[in-house]
């Protein structure tokens, strides 16, 4: 039989060897996969992990890709340090995305400093929105907001392509299932000469450091954790879950709105049926690599958009299926959470006496 | 020295060693918890651990168990090279311990819980006769279908002894058993460890009970600071001798002087609360919740563990709020529908039973469990809603200094404290805050002698400088020698409330097992 036992000792630096030691089982196993596929394993992953890094366009490429796993990251790894498991940041994010497109598509022409904030503000309200319904039904029915969460990221994708085929659908589009392209005063600047890294990185870094702030100096973010951490003992200092279930989805919610609509407006340019390649639940794995640090979450954010790259490399210069990103990702989280498992628990080998 | 000394004590050379100890040494950081500790049990043998709060009694044992792991050191078990790795590796070598802090699983019932503690074992009906013989036999009284949630402190306690004997140990070692025991409690736990020694197990018992260890163990080691300062034979000492030689200096008793007599005083504190729900069929409902407490005077409450105080400190505290805002009166002001937080801003401060996880969060530092209720005090919140690191630190330190805590500093984690540390830290926190109103479950649970007298005294003071005090409590010598009046509660129902000078632990004893007496 296989047991799993409590280690006696742990140290801090353990959680990142474990970091560490999943990132090499990926790398290692990527490349075992691709031997098996006949292919040169060292020559292949530095076409793949290194190359697109080799130019302003990859590195703005990059960035593009981290930016809204960033920001989603740092608001999920608040969440999850409070034990509230917001499964559902893709739907928060598609919502963000929608209703921040659609404020620009109403005001479509016109021209105006205001215009930009009131598109970020429109979808960060839509993402508030989408956070706050399994707040609701928690907090009130005690519904579990993973399934909760989880199921409305598909009502969400559903209403925006109900949204992008009807009423936000290009007059001028040849019935294509797109909305009109978002004008000048409703698009975010680009950050370099090539590629599409834009201004929302720099909105990411921020929350990284606004999400630092409040875990250290906040209280709100204290009394997060503390509830987090023991229910018991937060009762007794006076703390109310249902605080901390409303501010972790709020927060969640509206900053994953935030970022879709920060996607819409920097990136994409126009409403499309498909606004995101699952940022949202990728940024699960980031804030779990960044083990729920806000700041450590910018380095995993980049390292796993890295991935989406490399995918993307994969399939144009080795002709492998553009889905290895996911295989990829999976893996990295698979090891992850078994990594992390022996932080704390050590596995022996024997029989039962 | 100390082998000489432990020579010199044996008691008969023809009983055989069950587990020995050499130069155990065990350091936390620079700390050394433990150094060079020699200790040797023998077969049948009931060795008593004594020693002052973070002497390193729990430290010891844990590297027993195999929680801890040694720097250096060796240890054998029947003669054979003993070095557990894991609890589960000393469990099959034939150790069992109960630890000072509940290992138990709140969500789980009690028959899940012991199946957890053994391996191999499902939680059916075959365990649950096996477990029912055990108990029978020790007369240890538990139901096995309640969740371990709805439990008091003793009867969690009980899981544990349970859970320890069913794996039929050679070696036993007890961390503070009996601190939340009743005195019957205790007596049947009594007998059940002589049958175990009669049976040729042996037992290792830390307690800071020292008249209990004085009729229980054979010979007692005592700690001090990390060594082994002596090896005595507790029947051949007085409870004090035991205690100044534990400690290094002469102890003085404290008693309740005399009692101001508030004749006229008006009651601080009123309670009128004819009955408190129970959220679970399975927790204890509350019922003629009739008490009142003058400024200045200190009202005992007694009682066997799982009548009902968890949730008579709860709703005191406030993280029960009743209906009815009359039903709980501070001087005129309606507040039982208020929580916590407004509460303790009226002066009602509290510190509850359980210490970690409860009164304290165990993962966070001593610091931030400052936050946790002294954060509307001293600068610790600025703009109300910034926390101020430096703040809390100082008023960490500050009760460090005052409660004289022992502890590397104020970060270190407060599981990490040893247990009677962490109480004198928490009653510190709460004591500092100037309470006008302070409630308080079990205080010295886990306390050594001197420490207890300490928050004895500072009780009183605080009684005596006009403060209203509740004192839920399991211990009769305490209850009897601090509080102006008494009463017990029983089946979650509050007897009548006597003049501590009018009763003896008798008649309490009667009151706790809910047979009011007329006088
Ligand atoms: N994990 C740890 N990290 C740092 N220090 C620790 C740790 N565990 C224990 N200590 C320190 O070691 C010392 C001895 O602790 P221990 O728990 O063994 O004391 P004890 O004799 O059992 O006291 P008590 O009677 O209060 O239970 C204490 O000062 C404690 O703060
Ligand atoms: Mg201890």
């Amino acid at each position: 039989m296989i047991f799993v036992e409590a280690r006696s000792e742990t140290h801090w630096y353990h959680e990142w060897v474990a970091v560490f030691v999943a990132l090499s089982l990926t790398v290692v196993t990527a490349s075992i996969l691709l031997a098996a596929m006949g292919l040169e394993p060292v020559s292949s992953l530095q076409r793949i992990l290194i190359r697109p890094l080799n130019s302003v366009y990859g590195v703005s490429e990059l960035i593009a890709k981290a930016t809204p796993l960033i920001t989603i990251g740092v608001a999920l790894a608040l969440g999850f340090r409070a034990g509230v498991w917001n499964i559902g940041a893709e739907g928060q994010l598609v919502m963000g995305g929608l209703c921040g497109g659609a404020v620009a598509l109403a005001f479509w022409g016109v021209d105006g400093f205001w215009v930009m904030p009131l598109v970020l503000l429109g979808g960060s309200l839509g993402g508030l929105l989408w956070g706050a319904i399994p707040a609701f039904l928690k907090v009130r029915f005690n519904a579990n907001e993973i399934l909760v969460s989880l199921m409305l990221t598909y009502v969400a994708i559903l209403l925006l392509s109900v949204m992008v085929h009807g009423p936000l659908r290009d007059p001028d589009g040849f019935n294509f299932p797109e909305s009109r392209l978002l004008h000048e005063a409703a698009t975010l600047p680009k950050l370099f000469s090539a590629g599409r890294g834009h201004l929302g990185f720099i909105f990411a870094i921020f929350f990284a450091l606004l999400g630092t702030w409040m875990v250290k100096r906040w209280h709100l973010g204290f009394e997060m954790r503390v509830t987090g951490l023991s229910l018991s003992a937060a009762k007794f200092a006076g703390y109310s879950r249902d605080r901390t279930v409303w501010t972790a989805l709020l927060i969640g919610g509206g900053v994953s709105g935030f970022a879709g609509v920060v996607e819409v407006t920097g990136n994409i340019g126009q409403l499309v049926p498909n606004i995101s390649p699952s940022y949202g639940f990728t940024a699960i794995i980031v804030a779990f690599l960044a083990r729920l640090h806000p700041m450590a979450v910018i380095p995993a954010g980049l390292l796993v958009a890295l991935s989406y790259l490399a995918g993307e490399a994969a399939q144009l210069s080795l002709g492998i299926p553009a889905a290895s990103t996911q295989v990829f990702q999976g893996l990295l989280l698979f090891f992850l959470l078994g990594t992390s498992l022996l932080v704390n628990y050590r596995v022996r080998f024997g029989r039962v006496t | 020295m100390t082998d000489s000394v432990a020579n010199k004590k044996r008691l008969s050379a023809s009983s055989k060693r069950c587990i020995g100890v050499r130069g155990l040494t065990k350091y936390f950081g620079d700390f050394a918890a433990n150094s060079a500790v020699d200790l040797s049990v023998d077969e049948g043998e009931i060795h008593a651990l004594l020693g002052e709060n973070g002497a390193g009694k729990s430290t010891l044992v844990k590297m027993m168990y195999g929680i801890l792991k040694p720097d250096s050191g060796d240890m054998d078990l029947s003669s054979e090279p003993y070095s557990p790795d894991s609890p589960s590796h000393a469990k099959r070598a034939g150790v069992g311990m109960v630890f000072q802090h509940f290992a138990v699983f709140d969500a789980l019932t009690v028959l899940e819980n012991i199946a957890l503690g053994l391996e191999g074992k499902f939680p059916g009906a075959e365990l649950a006769a096996e477990i029912s013989e055990l108990c029978e036999r020790y007369r240890l009284h538990v139901e096995l279908d309640r969740r371990v949630h709805d439990l008091g402190a003793g009867e969690r306690q009980r899981v544990e002894i349970i859970r320890a004997l069913m794996q039929d140990p050679r070696l036993l070692i007890l961390d503070e058993p009996t601190s939340v025991l009743t005195p019957q409690e205790t007596e049947q736990l009594f007998a059940t460890l002589g049958r175990l020694s009669d049976e040729g197990r042996s037992i290792i018992y830390i307690s800071h009970k020292l008249d209990e260890v004085r009729a229980l163990c054979d010979r007692a080691t005592l700690m001090r600071a990390g060594r082994i300062i002596d090896v005595v034979d507790p029947r051949q000492e007085s409870t004090r001798s035991l205690g100044e030689k534990m400690i290094g200096e002469r102890l003085k008793e404290t008693k309740r002087g005399k009692i101001k007599k508030s004749s006229n005083g008006k009651a601080r504190l009123t309670v009128r609360v004819g009955e408190v729900y129970p959220e679970s069929s399975r927790s204890v409902a509350l019922r003629d919740l009739y008490l009142s407490v003058a400024p200045g005077s200190i009202l005992g409450i007694s009682g066997v563990s799982g009548n009902g105080q968890d949730r008579l400190f709860d709703v005191l505290s406030g993280e029960i709020t009743l209906p009815n805002p009359d039903s709980i009166m501070l001087d005129d002001l309606p507040i039982g529908h208020m929580g916590v937080e407004q509460r303790r801003a009226l002066g009602m401060l509290g510190a509850p039973e359980n210490r970690l996880g409860h009164a304290a969060v165990p993962d966070l530092t001593l610091w931030e469990n400052i936050i946790l209720t002294a954060r509307h005090t001293r600068g610790i919140l600025t703009n109300k809603h910034l926390i101020s690191g430096p703040a809390a630190r100082r008023f960490a330190d500050e009760v460090i200094q005052t409660f004289d805590v022992r502890t590397s500093s104020v970060n270190a984690k407060a599981s990490s404290l040893s247990g009677g540390n962490l109480q004198k830290f928490l009653i510190g926190r709460e004591l500092l805050g100037r309470p006008k109103v302070f409630i308080v479950s079990n205080p010295t649970w886990g306390v050594d002698a001197k420490a207890q007298l300490f928050i004895h005294k500072m009780l009183i003071q605080m009684a005596d400088a006009g403060a209203s005090i509740v004192l839920i409590s399991q211990d009769i010598d305490e209850l009897l020698s601090i509080s102006d009046r008494i009463c017990a509660v029983c089946h979650g129902r509050l007897s009548r409330t006597y003049p501590t000078v009018e009763t003896t632990p008798d008649y309490l004893g009667a009151l706790m097992l809910g047979q009011e007496v007329d006088s």
